[in-house]
Formats: C-alpha cells, sequence, structure tokens
C-alpha cells in the first residue's frame, strides 16, 4: 500500500512474486539473469539488477558469488505471510467499499461467501 | 570512458551555446543527454567528440583533452541527427570506411545489423530515405565498438519499428561489450528506460545529472481534494498543478519519507510516479 518504487521494481518484482507464491519458482530454484530481465522488459541491466537487489534485501531472493540469484528456502512462507497480514485491508475492505457503493448488502456477500465454503 | 567537463563555454560570435557546464561521467554506463531544442546538447557533444574547440573550460576523456588529439578521439564516435555523414558511395563503402578508421570494428555484427535494418550493401547512401541513412548511422556507432559512443538523436529518422530494434541492439551490445554510450534524444519516453544516468541540460547550462530511477523517485503526482493536497505539498518543490473541480492534482519534486507516504494514504491522497518526460518538461521549465 505504501509502495512507492519504480514502476520496473514493481514489474519485475510482483512476476516473481507471483510465481514464488503459485509454486512455479521454489526455494532454491535459480531465477532469469539480470541480462535476461533487462532484455525482455527494455531495461537497463543496472536497473533490472536495482530490482534483484531489493528482492535480496526483503529475504525473496539470495545470491551466489558469479553463479546468480536463486529464491530464498522460505520465500513462499515468508510471502504468503506477508499477504496474509494485508488481506483484509488490501482485497477485503476494498470489497466492502465496492459493495457498499453499488448497493449490494453486506449479507449478500457473507451468503455467497459461505455458499463458496460449501462447496 | 571516463568523461570531466569543467566550466564548459562554447561560443558562436555573440551566441553562448554551452554557459559554464560542469558534470562528471564515471564512464562504461548509457547516459541520456536530454535537453530542449536549442539547449546546447548538439553543441556539448560536439566539444565532446572534438568536432568543435571549447571556448572555455575543460572537456576531458580518460583524463586527456579531446581536441585534436588522436589517442584520444580514435576511441571516440559520434553519429549525428543526419546518420551516416559519408554520403559518398555505397553503404558498402560507408561499412570499408569505418572498418579502416576504427580499431575495433566488428565486420560481421555491422552485416546482421544491416540485414536487420535492411540496408542493401550496394545501395547508394546518398538515395537512401532519410530512415535508411540514419539506420546506416546506427550501424556505423554500433559496431564501431568505440569506448565512446555517442548518438546524438541519430534515430531519429527511423520509423518507429526501426527505433525499437535499435533499442534493443544497443541494450544487447551494451551488455556484451559495455562501454560509455550517449544517447541524446527528445524522444524521452522510449529511451528513458535505457537510461542509467540522465543529465538534463537547458540554455546550455546543467539542470541535473541524477541516476534515471532516483531521479524518477524524486517526482511525485499526488492527487485528491484541493485542501488536502495543498496542506500536504506546501514544503515541496511544486513542480505543476492541475485542477478537475475538487480534485486537485500536484506534481512535486523531492525525497518522500515513509512517513510522509503514510500520511499522505491517511490523509486519503493517492501518490503517483511521474513519467520522464513529464518531469523533464517541469525541470526545464515548461512551454516557451
Amino acid at each position: 500500500m505504501f509502495d512507492d518504487r519504480s514502476p520496473i521494481y514493481r514489474q519485475i518484482a510482483s512476476r516473481i512474486k507471483a510465481d514464488v507464491l503459485s509454486g512455479a519458482l521454489k526455494g532454491d530454484d535459480q531465477v532469469m539473469s539480470t541480462t535476461q530481465y533487462a532484455t525482455y522488459y527494455r531495461i537497463n541491466p543496472a536497473t533490472a539488477a536495482k530490482a534483484f537487489q531489493q528482492l535480496v534485501d526483503e529475504g525473496v531472493l539470495y545470491k551466489k558469488r558469479g553463479i546468480g540469484m536463486f529464491v530464498s528456502p522460505d520465500a513462499r512462507d515468508t510471502l504468503r505471510a506477508e499477504r496474509r497480514e494485508s488481506f483484509f485491508a488490501e482485497v477485503v475492505e476494498p470489497m466492502i467499499s465496492e459493495a457498499r457503493a453499488i448497493g449490494i448488502p453486506l449479507r449478500d456477500v457473507v451468503r455467497r461467501i459461505e455458499e463458496r465454503e460449501q462447496r | 570512458m571516463r568523461i570531466d567537463v569543467e566550466n564548459l563555454v562554447l561560443r558562436y560570435g555573440d551566441t553562448t551555446a554551452v554557459d559554464g557546464l560542469t558534470f562528471n561521467l564515471a564512464g562504461d554506463k548509457i547516459y541520456g543527454l536530454l535537453g530542449r531544442s536549442g539547449s546546447g546538447k548538439t553543441s556539448l557533444l560536439s566539444v565532446l567528440a572534438a568536432f568543435r574547440r571549447e571556448s572555455a573550460g575543460s572537456v576531458r576523456v580518460n583524463g586527456q583533452p579531446v581536441f585534436e588529439n588522436a589517442d584520444v578521439t580514435r576511441d571516440i564516435i559520434m553519429i549525428r541527427d543526419g546518420g551516416e555523414t559519408v554520403k559518398i558511395g555505397t553503404a558498402e563503402d560507408a561499412v570499408y570506411f569505418a572498418e579502416w578508421l576504427r580499431p575495433n570494428w566488428d565486420g560481421d555484427y555491422a552485416r546482421s545489423l544491416m540485414d536487420r535494418f535492411e540496408l542493401r550493401p550496394k545501395a547508394k547512401v546518398s538515395e537512401m530515405s532519410k530512415g535508411q541513412q540514419s539506420a546506416m548511422g546506427v550501424v556505423i556507432g554500433l559496431a564501431s565498438r568505440a569506448p565512446l559512443t555517442i548518438f546524438d538523436e541519430s534515430y531519429l529518422g527511423m520509423d518507429v519499428p526501426s527505433r525499437y530494434a535499435f533499442y534493443e541492439a544497443i541494450l544487447a551490445d551494451y551488455m556484451l561489450h559495455p562501454r560509455t554510450i550517449i544517447l541524446s534524444a527528445h524522444l524521452i519516453e522510449e529511451i528513458s528506460s535505457l537510461l542509467e544516468e540522465v543529465v538534463i541540460i537547458d540554455r546550455g547550462r546543467l539542470v541535473v545529472h541524477e541516476e534515471t530511477e532516483t531521479l524518477l523517485s524524486r517526482g511525485r503526482a499526488v492527487t485528491g481534494p484541493a485542501d488536502r493536497v495543498d496542506a500536504f505539498t506546501s514544503g515541496f518543490t511544486v513542480l505543476g498543478t492541475r485542477q478537475l473541480g475538487p480534485t486537485k492534482s500536484t506534481m512535486v519534486y523531492g525525497d518522500l519519507d515513509q512517513d510522509q507516504r503514510r500520511q499522505a494514504v491517511e490523509a486519503g491522497l493517492e501518490l503517483e510516479p511521474i513519467a520522464m518526460q513529464d518531469l523533464f518538461v517541469h525541470l526545464t521549465g515548461g512551454p516557451r
């Protein structure tokens, strides 16, 4: 919510984080190189390297000197915990506001959620 | 190659094109030189490439003066806005000439670039379209692999697909053969993601020299109810404002810390990054 980093960082980070959350990237998997990312997004390699550095600082990736970047073994758990923490503020609250704004009673929303739970 | 520009002045008669510029480039990066028409970009680059002699101050490349210094100028290539300037003869002749002149010339790379830009070796350069002449300039500029490579709006004559091919080629070749590359252009949005650092000049003077990402992170559009936007932006350098009924959007320039971002969000304000092009317009003084 307070994410004020560059659009490039967000593009690269959200892709990698999504892959980690979905399990497409597993702990200790190697991610593509800075060069490959720079080519794919048509950006300066130093910019790509900075985005990777931020992911290292956040504990999502770790570096092996001279080899490349790898997914931290606990990256998925960390990301899941983070997303759980922000889930109500960032997903549920906006949904409630939207429901109110367009006149859907909250009990209808609750009923739908309960129906899904029973399926 | 390291570049040191100190109090550089370039005059043509009564006109002062470069007016006391000082900046240093550490080298081996892709730099953007941005400025409005007539801001002194070409004049500055012409001194860097030793096409012109400075009126005062100095330019040093790897610590050496450049004017009439063949040891240094051999390693510098500048492609100007007309693209390939050797218009005598065919594309093949231009390539032959460059090969003879440039110690790091890569002939195979030049041929692959010519294929990519659909330039026929037997075509006469003087009969090429503006776009093809620009592309020819780009081929010579890239395949020379000069330690200091300058493209002064050299790709403006190219159409959009060719320009994108050029941007891809420049990145790929830079990653394989790191060197100092300076791009000047006013198509800022197209090139800004290629640039590690930008130098912005206006009226022959330095406006800002900064890492691209840092510069971009300093610009923010703050949008929300007018009174709250005004309260939040009061301490900042305001680049410009726009208002739509009760909603105001103010562009500010300066570092925002985590607390300030939180305050903005709590006040119901939206913070959005500003595109390089918008930052540039405001930093260089709006329409004239």
